[in-house]
């Protein structure tokens, strides 16, 4: 099994309680991921950015959290035979969890360098696998957390504060 | 630039109906790779793409697009116009290449987006 982690230096003392405590989300939605299923893909990001932007979130933060989400989203139809992304909603913070059911990264450190991927034809042909897309998330990220054993399964999780 | 000014310039069909062609049109990005386009796209910009599946819709969702314009005579399926159509995007296509439309519209002073 591989672990990585990237927390912004200001929220590691609140990530590390956040995760102590395991709070109760104020609003918890789930959506289902399908495999190279690109007509529904990114749909579950569009939701979680509806429902900020009614929250009064900055837009900002909207465009990073949608931007973050989507390739999340994207890498699971993408890349692993499905899954599912659950999105928690706190006070201060969105926590999205992408669990997915497999295969596994093989390496994880190289497939967050940016400009490495492994996206077939298909993927490609529909404008994906430029291999930026971990790196993206990273970029637009408070947290992220990628736990992942090939022939297992990948869950990637992040945090984006909203102020 | 309104969009009138880009469809004009571009010879572009315009593959939405009831556009409002006066809308304006503050900056242009140009690419046909998602997550270049997602990274980019930090103010309501003009899309310009070859990219003509619904993907392109889905990341109108995520980021603000003013418009797209489809180039190299890229033809969307209706499938794609009417969820357009369903957000108010507007659509424009065009036979031009990307870069000569891009050129286009750049030296008649439309400014590429800030990065």
């Amino acid at each position: 099994m591989a672990e990585y982690w990237n927390i912004a230096p200001e929220r590691k003392e609140f990530v590390e309680s956040f995760f102590k405590d395991c709070p109760e989300p104020e609003v918890s939605l789930e959506f289902i991921i399908t495999e190279k299923d690109f007509n529904t893909a990114g749909k579950g990001s569009a939701e979680i950015k509806n429902l900020l932007k009614r929250l009064g979130i900055d837009s900002e933060i909207l465009r990073r959290v949608a931007v973050a989400s989507y390739e999340a989203e994207i890498n699971v139809a993408a890349h692993s035979v499905g899954g599912r992304m659950t999105s928690n909603v706190y006070d201060e913070l969105i926590h999205i969890r992408f669990e997915d059911n497999g295969p596994g990264i093989a390496d994880i450190a190289q497939a967050m360098t940016p400009g490495f991927s492994t996206a077939d034809d298909l993927v490609r042909e529909m404008g994906f696998g430029a291999g930026l897309g971990l790196s993206n998330i990273e970029k637009n990220s408070d947290m992220l957390h990628i736990v992942s054993e090939r022939g297992k399964n990948t869950v990637l999780e992040l945090m984006i504060f909203f102020g | 630039m309104t969009l009138r000014d880009v469809a004009k310039l571009l010879e572009a069909e315009i593959l939405t109906s009831e556009t409002d062609l006066d809308r304006p049109v503050p900056c242009a990005f140009a690419s046909d790779l998602i997550s270049d386009i997602l990274m980019c796209t930090k103010e309501p910009t003009l899309l310009l793409t070859g990219l003509a599946n619904t993907q392109v819709i889905r990341l109108s969702d995520m980021i603000d697009i003013t418009a797209i314009v489809f180039v190299r005579g890229k033809q969307p399926s209706q499938e794609l116009v009417e969820m357009a159509v369903e957000r108010g995007l507007p659509l424009l296509r065009t036979k031009l290449t990307m870069y000569r439309s891009s050129g286009l519209l750049y030296s008649s002073g439309l400014r590429s987006c800030a990065i």
